[in-house]
């Protein structure tokens, strides 16, 4: 039985490299956590694609079942789920999120 | 009804017995917590599968009742 909420999540993520469910935008953020991870990426220099959960209820709840997730942000690249708000600081401040990008074939603006 | 430090250690420690946890208040409303958790349950696990571990422990009170815990997550090394 196909979950509609599911298939529009899945064709966000599959149509971005950089998908990030949050709230608010990527360029005015509306939560701490999000605005974290949008700053981490916009240092980084990904391009984002910013999906604002708090004009979308919806996907606001459905994010969290597809994923079996239970908190906003949560950072999709390539399809793939990374994290939320932790684990995203945690791979930055290691150096690993930028090695990680790379490594998906994500474009990097340089000059970040 | 925010939760206290106690609470969130007994539930994970139930889920995972031999873990160390160390959890900081961190705005003393109950509600802003960051812990590190250590448990061999960790080791050769993503660190999305090691966090949905402890949020599995903590019961669905992640994002609701806890809305705020910053976690981080290590095998013993």
């Amino acid at each position: 039985m196909s979950n509609p909420v599911h298939d529009r999540i899945k064709s966000m993520i599959d149509a971005h490299d950089v998908v990030l469910f949050m709230k608010g935008t990527p360029s005015f953020p509306q939560c701490g956590f999000s605005a974290t991870v949008a700053k981490i990426l916009d240092h980084i220099g990904a391009e984002v694609h910013g999906v604002n959960v708090l004009a979308d209820p919806d996907i606001r709840n459905g994010i969290k079942d597809f994923t079996n997730w239970p908190t906003i942000p949560q950072l999709y690249v390539k399809g793939e789920f990374v994290g939320g708000c932790d684990i995203v600081r945690e791979m930055f401040e290691s150096g690993e999120l930028k090695t990680f990008l790379k490594d998906k074939g994500v474009e990097l603006d340089a000059a970040a | 009804m925010p939760m206290n430090a106690a609470d969130i250690e007994h539930l994970i420690k139930q889920a995972l017995p031999d873990a160390e946890i160390s959890i900081t208040d961190l705005a003393g409303d109950g509600d802003h917590y960051a812990a590190h958790v250590v448990s061999k349950e960790f080791a050769g696990k993503t660190r999305v599968a090691q966090h949905k571990l402890v949020f599995d422990a903590l019961g669905g009170r992640m994002g609701g009742e806890l809305h705020a815990l910053a976690l981080t997550t290590a095998a013993p090394k």
